[in-house]
């Protein structure tokens, strides 16, 4: 059966579905996570060869039994043929056991640390990196992707290594025991490889089909669900559930179907081939027996050493998958711990000290490095500590930049940025953001108490402090009308507070950080006229005394402010007091008139 | 175990093909259970017995075996993958759908990650069991049986030593069965709480950075991650304990075969033969008893998954069309609202409470009120996307809860306060309520809505998609969509919770104007913070903690005084010395130096931007 359905194209063509064949580079770059349990890696590997040895030797010992003890009627050598297999099998227990528990902790630290390396390479990278990566890409690199390399390193590489030494210990052995018996098993063997590579290239299609289904399902689920209002609010549940039923599920099925077809082909021809090997066995071997080249032993061996040498083969190709799926996710987090940190402490970079929190932009430009249009052009500021500056203007005029430069989520492309007339790139980001405030348009929240939110502004805050700052911007009445006061859960989204209260949240976090800079980008979204007025308070008590930024939106905020700044292109257009600028009748004017929005 | 079998009613549909693996199964297993028994032969009557004939024929015979055993395998591995993929496909069909009619009231408190997990992950893991886990276990069951048979019609006293070892066997590996259960519970909530803190990290990464918060984070995210390690080094000691322990005891039976059977040779009870068919068979049960561990795990995991898909399932869809509910088609328009009360679950306190109001047809009604009064659970209750907790709300006379819901909201244009768009063109989201509608009817709403302008300006106009994958609109523009949207289904009722709020001040009297015309003969509902739009409301509601406090039209209100005075003054305030304000600065001009005259109602004023 060939579907006629087909997922759009940037499902086929997503980088998740992409087929990535055994990659050196990417085995090199993983293999730097497993060098430092090299030692324990060797042991493991040395205890597997000797488990292998062990197990291959066990029909050996039957044919030994047989031959030496039963068939030769000497009780006594076949007790001590039995003990001796007895002993070697108890020695084989006890080195799997330790090479089981050795390899997978290793497993589970490289596992570990490469988790940590991903995190903290996450701190690093500059904001730019989060506005091309979602959340749900970086959540399927740390867990799906690492995930993916659990399967390789405790169980692919484990098990082909494994089966390797199982192949080759079974394969000395039988060559050891009867050459011409061999040369009949292994003349199947061609067999084998053929119907293995033809497996491979047929499965390796249907299993990317398969991952294509699994993405399809998973992105059309994700939006139906996050959008669950809305398709209840238009009634199109029907509708929703048809595509759902005859293209997207459907498509899962046919690929699965698709993909089980050729795999519950495989198994069987392999069987099949292993059948005609013990048959040959049986009737050469038999007739060697009978004319006395080979004893019965031997050919007992013989049939118990047929049925491991396929075992393995068949085991192999089905771990090939794993290896192939880890390789695409293997390649992925590498991918990202490569991503390189743009913005990055100097070698020699300072603590800076306590600042007053005077600020200078002399000549600075800046662009984005995938793109040369200038966002900001030969900017020049002085800012004395304690004033307050309203930035103005449309938008992507470029006043975010502009803060962003001064808290250094970016450098600039030209000029330099300076803080009491330090350079910011002189300095260690920590010591400079530890005396930065920010708060952001979309007040988040963290999953935790109210209490916990604020007390992000300083960790070692007291619980009096938090409740004064949280007096201070006039939030404490609303936290105390909550279901647990200060100890209520926000809940994901922070779906339990309003707007205005998650902002007001989020002033009493930066007031209590109580920093000597203080960024804030105002909120557009209108909240209702008391909530507003409770905000104006908390602002002006938040502003005082402090160097502010402010990417004004309320008129109360703008006219306020010690100095308003009118960008727009990039460009630094008017500056200026409130009626100074409204007297000029230029682009403050003009704004002014229509209502300072987007 | 339980939700194991409840979930197992979703094999019903395929009795007869989960029959027929079976019977294959059984024919499978019979066939391999002569293979040691031809090997015999071939030792007893070929080798010791001196007939070559014997040795072709076991050969023959051998052959023959494997291939036909291939071709039960064969089909009977095709046909539990086909009713794996089918109750999969099923599980998946009635979850998507399930979870679309889930009330509001549950979404609001199910994270969206873990829905979708269900649906993938945890169905994986039923249908994985369901297909070959299920089969393999019904095999190890067969074949013990046929094995026993047959070794105990060949000798007792061996069968009973050889089977002794495989005793502990199977008791080590469903005791490990329900360990592992548990151990692997906690590794998925350790690797929940991974994944928790990366999603708050990401997306909470600004103000991470902006309080230089990266250390105490990655501190955070290590406890977490330690975690994950730990509770997975739990469950690999067990592994290590079970896996080298069942492998020696199988070695251990061959021993034990040896060494008596041995004796029995010798003492000629047995033959040689014999104890290579006793070796074959232990080595036969052997697999799948240690593929057992497996298995239990299997079972382990889709138990889990059970439980947490009928943990969905099981969620009553409280608000859907009860049985002989009316088909309300020509909606008139009328809304009543009885003695409502509304409380969320997890709340303290009620968002609605004591509501009574009636609404004839084709009025406009306005809400407003402070945040969290609860104006939007009040709307929310008109498409009865909540069921009222006490009291009832009426369309038409007739309550809600006996209307046919689709019809019900198919005559009600909802904008919602935060206008979610799907990833797809701007076309087809306009007519997501009425997928059927004509191109015409789509550039007429967005017209109307204030849209078709910047629609046009995208090199795809209609057919741009917007969303992740294609172009990110702004939120004003989003807004403006999401009007057009409910415009289209040219509603009896119109619901515009806060629609306004981010687009700009021209846009919204543009939209207004708009607006204003299909208002007409609808009643409409206005949830809104700026007066402009309230004051021609036919019904102005203020409300305060769940309750309406003052209601009338704008003019009766101002008189009255109240919570709705003090607003107005308060906008008013800002509106008027705005205008002053733009007057006195006309009349400045030229003469630009006096702008310290006005600084004193500069600073005090306010304005709703």
């Amino acid at each position: 059966m060939t579907t006629r359905i087909s997922p759009p194209a940037f499902i086929t063509q997503s980088e998740e579905i992409l087929d990535k064949m055994y990659d050196p580079r990417v085995a090199r770059g993983l293999l730097r996570f497993v060098k430092p349990y090299a030692r324990q890696m060797s042991v493991a590997l040395l205890f597997m060869i000797l488990v292998t040895a062990a197990s291959v030797s066990g029909p050996y010992f039957v044919k030994l039994a047989i031959d030496d003890g039963i068939a030769a009627n000497d009780p006594v050598s076949l007790r001590r043929i039995v003990l001796i297999f007895l002993a070697v099998s108890i020695f084989q227990l006890g080195f799997n056991y330790l090479r089981v528990r050795i390899m997978s902790r290793v497993g589970q630290h490289v596992l570990y640390d490469v988790r940590m390396a991903m995190f903290g390479h996450l701190q690093k990278l500059s904001l730019s990196f989060y506005n091309r990566y979602s959340v749900g890409r970086v959540i399927t690199r740390v867990i799906n992707d690492v995930g993916t390399l659990r399967e390789f390193i405790t169980w692919a590489v484990l098990a082909i290594v494994r089966n390797l030494l199982g192949i080759v210990g079974t394969l000395i052995a039988m060559l050891a025991l009867n050459l011409k018996l061999s040369m009949l098993t292994f003349a199947v063997l061609p067999f084998m490889v053929l119907a293995t590579m033809a497996f491979r290239s047929v499965a390796r299609k249907n299993y990317r089909k398969v991952r294509a289904a699994v993405s399809w399902t998973n992105s059309v689920l994700a939006e139906n669900v996050n959008g669950v209002r809305v398709v209840q609010a238009f009634s199109r549940q029907e509708r929703n559930y048809k595509t759902f039923k005859e293209y997207v599920n459907r498509y899962f099925y046919e690929t699965s179907l698709d993909a089980a077809r050729v795999a519950s082909v495989y198994t069987p021809v392999v069987d099949v081939l292993g059948a005609v090997a013990t048959a040959l066995v049986v009737y050469v071997g038999g007739t060697a027996v009978l004319g006395e080249s080979i004893t019965p032993g031997v050919l007992i061996a013989f049939v118990l050493y047929v049925d491991r040498f396929f075992e393995p083969i068949r085991d192999l190709s089905r771990r090939f998958d794993t290896l192939q799926s880890t390789m695409a996710g293997g390649e992925r987090i590498l991918e990202l711990l490569n991503t390189e940190v743009d913005v990055q402490d100097a070698e020699n970079a300072k603590e800076l000290g306590v600042i007053v929190g005077g600020v200078r932009f002399e000549n600075v430009s800046f662009h984005y490095s995938d793109d040369p249009t200038l966002v900001l052009d030969q900017i020049n500021l002085d800012v004395k500590a304690g004033e307050t500056v309203a930035l103005v203007g449309e938008t992507g005029a470029g006043k975010t930049t502009i803060v962003k430069l001064l808290a250094r989520f970016h450098d600039p492309t030209d000029g330099c940025v300076l803080v009491d007339g330090v350079d910011l790139r002189m300095v260690t980001q920590q010591s400079l953001r530890a005396q930065m405030g920010m708060v952001l348009q979309d007040p988040f929240l963290f999953n935790g108490t109210v209490k916990e939110n604020i007390l992000f502004g300083r960790l070692d805050a007291s619980h009096e402090d938090v409740i004064s700052a949280a007096q201070a911007v006039g939030a404490h009445d609303f936290i105390l009308g909550l279901k647990d006061g200060y100890e209520t859960l926000v809940e994901e989204g922070g779906a339990t507070l309003s707007v205005g209260q998650r902002q007001l949240i989020s002033f009493a976090r930066a007031l209590l950080a109580n920093p000597r800079i203080l960024i804030l980008d105002e909120a557009t979204s209108s909240v209702d006229i008391q909530t507003e007025q409770v905000i104006q308070r908390a602002l002006a008590r938040l502003l005082k005394g402090r160097t502010s930024f402010v990417i004004a939106h309320r008129l109360s905020t703008i006219t306020n402010a010690d100095r308003i700044i009118v960008i727009d292109g990039g460009n630094i257009i008017e500056q200026g007091r409130h009626e100074e600028l409204l007297g000029s009748r230029g682009r403050y004017y003009e704004l002014y008139k229509t209502g300072f929005q987007e | 175990m339980k939700h194991l079998i409840r979930i197992s009613t979703f094999l019903k549909p395929y009795t007869w093909q989960v029959l027929a693996s079976l019977v294959i199964l059984l024919t499978l297993t019979g066939l391999n259970l002569f293979v040691p028994r031809i090997i015999q032969s071939v030792i007893d009557d070929g080798l010791v017995g001196g007939q070559t004939m014997s040795l072709a024929r076991s050969a023959l015979l051998l052959f023959g075996l494997g291939l036909g055993s291939a071709f039960l395998n064969l089909s009977h591995r095709y046909i539990s993958e086909w009713i794996a993929i089918n109750v999969g496909y099923d599980l998946r069909n009635r979850l998507y759908d399930h979870i679309q009619y889930l009330p509001f009231s549950y979404h609001d408190h199910a994270q969206s990650g873990q829905l979708i997990s269900r649906c993938i992950e945890d169905v994986r893991s039923i249908e994985r069991f369901a297909g070959s886990s299920i089969a393999e276990l019904v095999r190890f069951v067969f074949l013990s049986f046929g094995i026993l048979f047959v070794m105990f019609s060949v000798n007792q006293s061996l069968a009973v030593i050889s089977l002794l070892p495989i005793i502990p066997l199977i008791l080590m590996t469903s005791s490990f069965g329900t360990k592992i259960g548990k151990l692997f519970f906690a590794v998925d909530s350790a690797v929940g709480e991974v994944s928790n803190r990366l999603q708050e990290n990401v997306t909470g990464v600004q103000v991470v950075r902006a309080f230089a918060r990266e250390e105490y984070e990655t501190n955070r995210f290590e406890k977490a991650n330690k975690a994950v390690f730990t509770t997975w080094v739990k469950v690999i000691d067990e592994w290590a304990k079970i896996m080298p322990t069942t492998n020696w005891l199988t070695l251990l039976s061959t021993m034990l075969i040896l060494w008596f059977g041995g004796g029995m040779v010798m003492d000629g009870t047995l033959t040689i033969g014999a104890i290579v068919a006793f070796n074959a068979y232990i080595l036969m049960m052997a697999e799948p008893a240690q593929a057992l561990t497996g298995l239990v795990n299997a079972g382990g995991e889709a138990a889990a998954g059970a439980q947490r898909v009928l943990e969905v399932l099981d969620v009553a869809p409280a608000i859907r069309s009860k049985d002989g509910a009316i088909k309300l088609e020509n909606l008139r328009g009328e809304i009543e609202f009885r003695e409502v009360g509304l409380k969320y679950q997890n709340e303290k306190n009620a968002s609605l409470d004591g509501i009574n109001l009636k609404v004839e047809p084709n009025r406009l009604v306005a809400l407003i009120g402070p945040t969290g009064s609860g104006k939007t659970s009040f709307v929310n209750l008109i498409p009865r996307f909540y069921d009222v907790s006490e009291g009832a709300v009426l369309v038409d006379g007739h309550d809600v809860r006996g209307i046919d819901l689709a019809a019900l909201r198919k005559q009600i244009g909802i904008v919602l306060q935060t206008s979610l768009l799907f990833s797809d063109s701007i076309k087809n989201n306009i007519a997501y309520g009425r997928p059927e509608a004509a191109i015409e009817d789509v550039l007429a709403a967005a017209k109307a809505a204030q849209a078709h302008e910047f629609i046009e300006g995208f090199p795809n106009g209609y057919e741009t998609v917007v969303g992740e994958r294609g172009v990110t609109l702004s939120g004003g523009q989003r807004q403006r969509v999401a009007i057009a949207r409910a415009l289209l289904m040219n509603p009896r009722i119109l619901i515009l919770d806060d629609s306004l709020s981010s687009v700009d001040t021209q846009t919204e009297k543009l939209i207004q104007i708009a607006l204003d015309k299909l208002m007409e003969g609808r009643t409409t509902f206005v949830i809104a913070h700026r007066l402009s739009t309230v004051k021609r409301a036919d019904m102005i509601l203020v409300m305060d903690k769940g309750r309406i406090i003052q209601r009338g039209t704008h003019d009766a209100l101002l008189k009255e005084g109240g919570l709705y005075k003090e607003i107005h003054d308060l906008q008013l305030v800002g509106q008027v010395r705005f205008s002053d304000e733009m007057e006195m600065v006309e009349d400045l001009l030229g003469a630009a130096a006096e702008g310290e005259m006005h600084e004193n109602t500069l600073m005090q004023r306010r304005s709703d931007n």
